[in-house]
Order: C-alpha cells, then sequence, then structure tokens
C-alpha cells in the first residue's frame, strides 16, 4: 500500500514532466543510432610477402607480450600472418616491456615485444630459467619532444643539456619555470608529462637524457596511456613532454614537436632524421626476443620468416620507420643459425641500425 | 526534523488572542513542496546525467555497430575493425563467472542467515565478507595471477579469469543475498515449522522463493561489476589482441574493457570511434543481461502468487 500511495504522489508533483524528459533522451538516441555509417574507405593492402610453409600440419598457438611501443607492430604481422595460416593462432599481450620479459623469462610466452634492449637483470632471470632468446630488430621510433602550439618562446629546437635541465632527478620541486631552463625564457609555469614508469620510453629517454635508466624528477605528469598524454600537452600552455612519433604525426594540428640538439646542431625527428640515426639520441630500435625453445616449432619458425619478409611494409602503417631492408635479412639469417644472446653493449645507449649491423659483424 | 517544531511551534506573544493555536497551513504546505521538489531534483538531475552520457556515447559509437563490427577480428585498419574475439571473451567470461559465483554466494549467505548460530565467530566472518566488497579488484587479480594462473596451472585461462571475477564478485552477491533473505518475514518461517518443515524444507519452499527477488538483483548487479572491470584481467595476463574464438574454458581469451582500452590508446583518429562503438556494445549486453533478470524475477514472482 505504502508504495502504490507514494507512487501517486510523484505523478501528482509532475512525473509527467520527468517522463517527457526520459523519452525526449530516448528519441535523441534513436537519431543518432540512425546516422549512417561511412562508407568504409578500401586501403591498398599492402605488398605481403607469402612464405612457404614446412611440410606436415601448421597449427599452434604463439603466445606473444610486451611492449604497447612494439605490439600494434606484431599485431599488424599477426593479423596477415593468420589470413596465410589460420590455424595458426597469434594473441599478443601488452604488459610493458619489462612486464613481458618477467612472463618471457619464465617460459609463459614464446616472444617477448621490446621497446629496448634486456637489461642485465632480466638476462639473468632468463638464464636462471634456462630461457635462451635470440634478438630481432623488427624498426625504429623516434621519441619526440613535444610542446603546446602557444608555447612561442622556446622557439623551434631544445638541447638535450636543457632536456636534462628539465629531468634530472635533482630537478625535483626545483626547477619549475621556462625561466631556468633557458636564458631570456619567461618565467611560464613548467607542466612535465611523461610516459609511465614501466614503459621502455620511459627507461630509454631517461638513460639518454639523464645517464642513468629510470632516473628522472618523479613531478611529472606520468601516463601509460600516449593520449592522455597528448591532451595534456595540448592543453597547456607551459607544458612539454615525450612520447612516440607516431602519436605526434596523429596529433601534428595540436601539437609542435621540437629539433633537438644532441650537440650536432638541431634535428627534426623525421622519418629520414630517425633512420639516419642523425635524430640522437632520441631514435631508438625496437625488437622482439624469440626463445630458443620456441624457436624449435614449425609455426614459430615461419612466423618470424613471416615477420622479417614483412616488416617493412607493414610497420609504416602503425606508425614506425622501417629498418633498411639488408638488416631484416640479416636478423633472419641470424635466427636460423639460432644466435643468441644480447648486443649487451648497445644496452640503453642510441641504437641506430647502423650500430646494431656494426655490433653484430664484431660479434660474428 | 528540528525544523518541524519551530515552524508549528506556538504563535509568539505578538500575535492575536492568546492560546489560539494557528496551524500555519500554507506554510507547512510550502515546505512539503519544497522538499518534494528537491527529491524530484535529485532524481531528475541523476537521469539527465545518465541521459548524456548515453546520448554522447551513442553519438560517436551507435553508428560503428553492424554485424560487420560485431562478426569481425581486430585489425590495425579501423575501418575492417571489429570485436568478435572480445565479445565472446565477455559472453563465455559472464556465463562462467555466473556459474561459479551464484551457488556459492547464495550457499553462504543461507548458511549465515539459516543455519549459522549467532556467535562471536559468525560476526567476525560477517564483518570480514562486508569489508572484502571494498577491497581493489587490483588485490583480487594478483590473487587470482598467484592462485588460479600459477599454483592451480590454469595459465591464462577464461576459466581463471571466471574464478578470479567470481571471487570479486562473491562479497556483493553475499551481502545482497544475506539482505535479501533477512527480509523475509519470521512469522513465514514459524508458519512453515508449525506445519512440520524441517529447516531444509522450510529454506526450500518457503524462504527462497520469497527472496529469490532481491537475490537476483543482487547477483545481477554484480555481474554488471565484473563485466565491467579490466584490471584484475589484466594482472592475471589476459591479452589484447586476439583474433580467434575461444574454443572452451581453458582457452585464451580477451574481454570487452580490454579491447575498449587498447583502442583508446592507439594513436591513429579512427580507434577513438571504435572504442565509442565498443562502449555502446557493451552497455547492450549490460541491458540484456539485466533485463534476462528482471524478466526471470518477474516470472519467479506470479508463480509464489
Amino acid at each position: 500500500m505504502r508504495k502504490i500511495s507514494r507512487r501517486r504522489m510523484l505523478r501528482a508533483a509532475g512525473m509527467g514532466s520527468l517522463a517527457a524528459a526520459g523519452a525526449a533522451a530516448l528519441a535523441a538516441c534513436g537519431e543518432a543510432q540512425a546516422v549512417t555509417k561511412e562508407v568504409p574507405v578500401e586501403r591498398a593492402a599492402p605488398q605481403i610477402v607469402e612464405v612457404t610453409a614446412p611440410p606436415g600440419p601448421m597449427q599452434g598457438t604463439i603466445l606473444v607480450d610486451g611492449s604497447s611501443t612494439v605490439g600494434p607492430v606484431t599485431q599488424a604481422v599477426a593479423e596477415e600472418f593468420q589470413k596465410q595460416f589460420p590455424n595458426v593462432r597469434v594473441p599478443v599481450g601488452i604488459s610493458g616491456t619489462g612486464g613481458g620479459f618477467k612472463k618471457f623469462c619464465i617460459q609463459e610466452t614464446d616472444i617477448s615485444d621490446a621497446s629496448r634492449f634486456i637489461k642485465s637483470g632480466e638476462q639473468d632471470l632468463c638464464a636462471a630459467n634456462g630461457v635462451g632468446y635470440i634478438e630481432l630488430p623488427v624498426a625504429i621510433d623516434g621519441i619526440a619532444v613535444v610542446v603546446n602550439p602557444q608555447n612561442t618562446w622556446i622557439g623551434d629546437s631544445i638541447s638535450v643539456d636543457e632536456l636534462t635541465r628539465m629531468w634530472a632527478p635533482e630537478a625535483e620541486d626545483a626547477v619549475t619555470t621556462w625561466g631556468q631552463i633557458r636564458d631570456g625564457l619567461p618565467d611560464e609555469p613548467l607542466l612535465l608529462y611523461g610516459p609511465g614508469t614501466d614503459s621502455g620510453t620511459y627507461d630509454y629517454f631517461t638513460k639518454a637524457v639523464n645517464g642513468e635508466e629510470g632516473a628522472s624528477r618523479g613531478d611529472f605528469t606520468p601516463s601509460e596511456d600516449d593520449n592522455v598524454l597528448v591532451q595534456g600537452v595540448a592543453g597547456d600552455a607551459g607544458a612539454i613532454g615525450f612520447f612516440g612519433l607516431a602519436y605526434y604525426e596523429q596529433n601534428k594540428d595540436l601539437l609542435k614537436a621540437l629539433q633537438v640538439d644532441g650537440g650536432q646542431g638541431p634535428v627534426f625527428p623525421t622519418v629520414d632524421n630517425v633512420l639516419s640515426g642523425a635524430y640522437a639520441p632520441l631514435s631508438r630500435v625496437i625488437l622482439i626476443y624469440v626463445s630458443t625453445q620456441a624457436a624449435e616449432r614449425p609455426e614459430v619458425q615461419t612466423f618470424i620468416e613471416f615477420y622479417m619478409k614483412n616488416a617493412a611494409n607493414l610497420v609504416g602503417s602503425v606508425g614506425y620507420v622501417q629498418l633498411p631492408d639488408e638488416m631484416y635479412e640479416t636478423a633472419l639469417q641470424r635466427f636460423e643459425e639460432r644466435k643468441t644472446g644480447t648486443v649487451t653493449a648497445l644496452e640503453g645507449v642510441s641504437a641506430t641500425p647502423n650500430s646494431v649491423m656494426e655490433a653484430w659483424k664484431a660479434g660474428a | 526534523m528540528s525544523a518541524a517544531p519551530t515552524a508549528a511551534a506556538p504563535a509568539p506573544p505578538s500575535s492575536t488572542a492568546a492560546g489560539v493555536w494557528r496551524p500555519r497551513k500554507t506554510l507547512r504546505r510550502w515546505l512539503g513542496w519544497a522538499f518534494q521538489g528537491l527529491t524530484i531534483v535529485s532524481t531528475l538531475l541523476g537521469l539527465a546525467l545518465l541521459a548524456a552520457l548515453l546520448f554522447d556515447v551513442f553519438r560517436d559509437g551507435a553508428g560503428q555497430v553492424d554485424g560487420h563490427f560485431l562478426s569481425s577480428y581486430p585489425s590495425r585498419f579501423p575501418e575492417q575493425a571489429g570485436l568478435r574475439s572480445a565479445l565472446l571473451g565477455t559472453l563465455w567470461m559472464l556465463g562462467l563467472t555466473a556459474v561459479i559465483a551464484f551457488p556459492l554466494g547464495v550457499g553462504a549467505s543461507i548458511y549465515l542467515e539459516e543455519y549459522a548460530p549467532d556467535t562471536w565467530l559468525t560476526r567476525f566472518i560477517q564483518l570480514n565478507i562486508a569489508n572484502l566488497a571494498g577491497v581493489p579488484s587490483v588485490v583480487y587479480g594478483l590473487l587470482g595471477l598467484g592462485l588460479f594462473v600459477r599454483w592451480f596451472g590454469l595459465g591464462r585461462s577464461v576459466l581463471a579469469g571466471s574464478m578470479t571475477m567470481a571471487l570479486l564478485i562473491l562479497p556483493l552477491i553475499i551481502v545482497a543475498s544475506r539482505e535479501a533473505l533477512r527480509a523475509v518475514p519470521d512469522s513465514l518461517r514459524e508458519g512453515a515449522f508449525a506445519l512440520g518443515a524441517t529447516r531444509w524444507q522450510m529454506v526450500r519452499r518457503t524462504v527462497l522463493p520469497a527472496a529469490a527477488g532481491g537475490i537476483l538483483t543482487g547477483t545481477i548487479l554484480a555481474l554488471a561489476r565484473a563485466i565491467g572491470e579490466t584490471a584484475p584481467l589484466i594482472t592475471i595476463g589476459a591479452l589484447t589482441y586476439i583474433a580467434f574464438d575461444p574454443q572452451g574454458p581453458m582457452d585464451l581469451f580477451t574481454v570487452l574493457p580490454i579491447q575498449i582500452f587498447n583502442w583508446v590508446s592507439l594513436p591513429q583518429k579512427g580507434f577513438a570511434d571504435l572504442a565509442a562503438g565498443g562502449i555502446v556494445v557493451l552497455l547492450l549486453v549490460l541491458l540484456i543481461a539485466n533485463a534476462a533478470a528482471v524478466a526471470l524475477r518477474y516470472r519467479m514472482q506470479r508463480r509464489l502468487q
């Protein structure tokens, strides 16, 4: 009885208007639903090099996990690979470079995506569990340093020394305005944005700028989602941030990328400059690691062959710069010869395709 | 409460003849209306926010949802991508979680309400269950990773994910079911006993049917939470890119929230619209599940009458 009387009261007090509002909202939803979908644009399918499978059934599951930077490359390769070999399943996880190695080194995955070279601690973990690995570079990524377009005072370039002044651990709570970065800049507040500490991009940037992996001030705004960083920098005139070049390329209208002066004069992050290594020290080789146990399986062998033969065509579509063809060929050769271990001398240093090739030659 | 006596208090000395009771009907009626108005405003505010949210999501996402979107696997090209694997993963997880969590949760609440003696131990257990309902979901993810994925050796399977989710929502189901059982008047229990029913017959024939509505509502709300959770599944290692259907409880899987999260974080613009489409699908799954529960509850209640 109580229920009925309460309802009646409400209705008397203007339930009608409420129902009207609800109906209006529903109608609005209906209208939005009716919006026609844009006709899908047929993109020119990239030329895929098919590979010949070894005799016998091609099936199985190839487990991949690791860096969110490399993930899209491996996903693109997996997508095309599964068109040719529908019975091979290639799921890709995104746990970050470090998280990926933690799983890889206890044999939970077959391939690990990495946006930096394997660290000594991770090498030890793999060794302790008897996991050998073959290191294969797949593309180059530049790290863009971006500011808000309203930031006119910084000019077009920034030097690595200035970046160090900005990001050094000692700068925490001390360096808070642009005026402290370079003489003559206004005392505008300095707001820093960067990827979270689990990301290989953060590791790489801190090593290149502050000399030690993971060493940086703590009072910056971190996000694992690079689109959040884009929005952060785009929303504040005093902001500066860094992330993968692909995110700058997709948001050119919101951001201004700076030329970076690593001692050889300011260089803009273009495809050519990243490939040649001129955009130093903020360009890096991104890689995959294949476990030697997994490399014995025919589907993994075929997948790696497919990866190395098609990476050049596919990395561009997900925003990265392809390596020279010669490098993919050499990498595939090294895989077939089961050359294990890492080019340790390059750990954390600005690795250009040339320096990797030289290290391979020296090691071979 | 304190305002009412003041309003109806004896008239101040300056008023007319001593001791005449003035009901101040206008003022009291006005206050009543004002309060009613406030409650309506708070109702409308919630509804308006919900409508705005739905409108925003549907405007961006509804155009994305079509047969192709539902039946395709993820792709690096936004216009070719779909969420088939994520949708199937969510349905698998939803079903398995319900199958695991419902009997356990209802069983525990029946024991606590109908059988357990009222001792300090029972009260201690009840207190802890209520506390568990507030534990952050990531903690359950870590538990699932250690217990189900590694120790039980279930790997990153749908089953491991569902068991983790079942753990997460068990306290919610228990708390809601206990409330429903407690709302059943004791006179019904006494009536059943008076007719010679055993405790089991009393629970099965009298208490459970009377409490079914509340129990089902609580379970559905708990499952709705499980559908939207991402953190525990990422912790146990659910994957992001899956281009095949889960074949069984032991297969690898991904779910809608993870797929949406992945699309949101990609640089290419087209994926943001796909994410909106994914949210629409997620909402639809939720609404369909809720509608099914309401229908089920209605049928049960009618049978009872």
